[in-house]
């Protein structure tokens, strides 16, 4: 047989790419059950971090479902929205925080440990290479942060990858949100090494950066002021 | 714009597709003899990450990502190919390397002679699948940052190359311990240029 | 079976497809900081080039020589593919630091350059062994490298800590630098070293 002529490449390319596509499709359909799963995990993993509460794999749904009370919703003006929980829990917030302010859904989670409540927030931003993510938990008076994970997807390993490491994340707990006089100010991340004199008169809100990474470390900044601002109103209306 | 020269110097310097990721070693070793064929490979290089970038962006954002089917109509919004992106991917390098080839074949003839044989090479080279993989993973968000990225990732491999078969003509002629000749020593070299590109880490822009 | 006994070991050491023949350097440097991800980066490669391998030797009277090549990529990115899905399903962490250098696979040398030195003119048993040797030469390397950047730059293997608290009461360091791109070249580099001057037939003129 003729392996050269048109017809037959047609033919041979034509039933290559319907067996392939079919094999892929179905090894896709069986194993998506499975990734998802993996990354509901994740998330959750994450937002028990983000109140102390170590998790494992296996035990994560289990925690999760124990700790975190209730998944809601508001708006900017601090309204609540009207959304069922497994769709705020699975918000997307790369989509949401290109969004002007007021159009945003903003997803929170409360979470009760040993009688104490605890908001959560999700996080997103930039950082030098990539996306950079994050959840930080808020203590009733929703101005003092209790705790902070963040991740990343391919930051410089050794500089800005130290984001989702214990010492980076640490020192963010007890800083605050509001200023004494009730402004708004974020949290402020400090260039490594050098804005160390600078740090000791900022004890409410600065935290040390990374150095080396000091891009990461301002795409973190941007991050937790660009996304918790969009709380504002619901923590100044809420707090107790 | 200041954002798209950004992109562009941090994929040249700091980003480097050798010394960061050593994508496209194989030819980036075996082609690095010479300094004249390596500025052949590396200006086909260049031209066609510059080609496969957008169009591979454009793929990804209308055709392959969760969602990106939306134009289509309301009830395609939830379609999820993202798990045909390699194939298309490299499906879309293979055939837009032959669509450069048959281009220059035909109206630059002398082009097609100093580059002739690298470009069906190229297909193959982790660079430019490195590069749409990369474009992929960063979420670039506009045709344009695209580009910028595909022509500065393909600029910096060319600059890496040509810089390394500068170095090897000279150290052709210098004393080196038999088992380390070639191969051996041409992997450190590139292992210390590796290091002094490390120093551009620091640019801020 | 002594002939493919052979198949299966010279690649890992006469005929290794990274030090000896210098294919696939490009996708598995960057994945050489920690032991895990190094070994299931060589299990994935070798997984791929086994089944490439024997698929195309299975194929080879009855693909058109026009479109081999794209024949075997398509071939490699549906295998690969299907490896990338099964990782995000069963080993989530690792396929997340893995990230784009599991695409990358298909753009790796050896595949393609077994596939067409080897698959293409042997039946599809040979092929596969040969598969599967090469895999294993590329692994052995990945792993060799990756123990040594883990030990020295981590002070770990493979997550767990070797070197004793003691150490690091007494002032010894972790070597920051080996963590980074450079390293893993000249690391690499010094690995021919010591191949050729063990194996003196392998030294370059």
């Amino acid at each position: 047989m003729n392996t050269n002529s048109n017809a037959y490449i047609f033919i041979y390319s034509s039933v290559l790419v319907i067996v392939v596509a079919a094999g892929l499709a179905f090894t896709a359909l069986t194993l998506k059950p499975a990734q998802d799963l993996n990354i509901e995990i994740e998330k959750k993993q994450n937002i028990l971090a983000s109140f102390g509460i170590p998790s494992t794999p296996e035990n994560a749904v289990e925690l999760y479902s124990k700790y975190v009370k209730e998944t809601y919703a508001i708006n900017a003006a601090g309204e609540k929205l009207d959304l069922e929980p497994s769709k705020v829990f699975n918000t997307d917030l790369k989509k949401e925080t290109v969004k002007p302010i007021d159009e945003r859904v903003l997803p929170l989670y409360r979470a009760e440990v040993d009688g104490k409540t605890y908001v959560i927030i999700p996080l997103r931003g930039k950082g030098l290479w990539g996306p950079i993510w994050g959840y930080v938990s808020l203590e009733s008076d929703l101005n003092t942060i209790h705790g902070a994970v963040f991740d990343h997807k391919g930051e410089t390993p050794g500089l800005g990858a130290e984001i989702n490491k214990d010492w980076f994340q640490e020192p963010f707990v007890g800083k605050k949100l509001f200023d004494a006089s009730g402004k708004f100010t974020s949290i402020h991340v400090y260039k490594g090494g050098k804005g160390a004199s600078a740090m000791a008169g900022d004890t409410d809100h600065g935290v040390d950066g990374i150095s080396g990474g000091t891009i990461t470390s301002k795409g973190l900044e941007a991050m937790l002021r660009d996304c918790l601002v969009a709380y504002e109103k619901y923590f100044v209306q809420n707090k107790q | 714009m200041e954002n798209l020269l950004d992109i562009f110097v941090k994929s040249v310097f700091i980003d480097n597709m050798i010394f960061a990721y050593f994508l496209g070693m194989c030819s980036y070793l075996a082609v690095s003899k010479t300094v004249n064929t390596s500025l052949g490979l590396g200006i086909a290089v260049v031209f066609v990450q510059v080609i496969t970038v957008p169009v591979n962006w454009l793929m990804e954002n209308y055709l392959l990502k969760a969602g990106a089917l939306s134009w289509l109509g309301e009830e395609f919004a939830d379609i999820d190919l993202s798990f045909l992106s390699f194939i298309m991917f490299i499906a879309i390098i293979a055939g837009m390397v032959q669509l450069v080839e048959m281009i220059v074949e035909k109206f630059a003839p002398a082009l097609y002679n100093s580059l002739g044989i690298f470009l069906p090479l190229i297909a193959v080279n982790c660079a430019i699948l490195g590069g749409s993989l990369f474009m992929q993973e960063r979420e670039y968000a506009t045709i344009a940052e695209a580009t910028v990225y595909g022509f500065g990732s393909g600029f910096g491999w060319a600059i890496a190359i040509v810089a390394l078969a500068a170095i090897r003509e000279k150290v052709r002629y210098s004393h080196i311990p038999a088992p380390l000749k070639g191969l051996g020593s041409t992997f450190i070299i590139t292992g210390l240029m590796a290091i002094a590109f490390m120093s551009f880490m620091g640019i801020k822009l | 079976m002594s002939k493919n006994m052979k198949l299966l070991t010279e690649p890992l050491n006469l005929n290794n497809p990274i030090t000896v023949q210098v294919l696939g350097i490009c996708s598995a440097l960057a994945v050489t900081v920690k032991m895990e991800p190094a070994f299931v980066m060589a299990l994935s490669v070798t997984i791929v080039t086994a089944f490439s391998n024997l698929i195309i030797s299975m194929l080879r009277n009855t693909i058109p020589t026009r479109i081999r090549i794209i024949v075997q990529l398509v071939v490699v990115a549906a295998l690969v593919i299907i490896v990338d899905q099964i990782l995000k399903a069963y080993v989530y962490d690792v396929s997340k630091q893995l990230s784009v250098f599991v695409g990358l696979i298909i753009t790796n040398c050896i595949i393609m350059g077994r596939l067409e030195a080897f698959a293409l003119g042997n039946k599809p048993w040979p092929s596969f062994v040969d598969g599967i040797g090469n895999g294993a030469g590329y692994g052995l390397i990945l792993i060799a490298v990756a123990f040594l950047r883990e030990l020295t730059g981590s002070g770990t293997i493979w997550g767990f800590q070797v070197i004793p608290n003691s150490f690091y009461a007494a002032g010894y360091e972790n070597n920051g630098l080996m963590i980074l791109p450079p390293m893993a070249l000249i690391t690499i580099g010094i690995i021919i070293w010591i191949q050729r001057a063990k194996v003196s037939s392998l030294i370059e003129k």
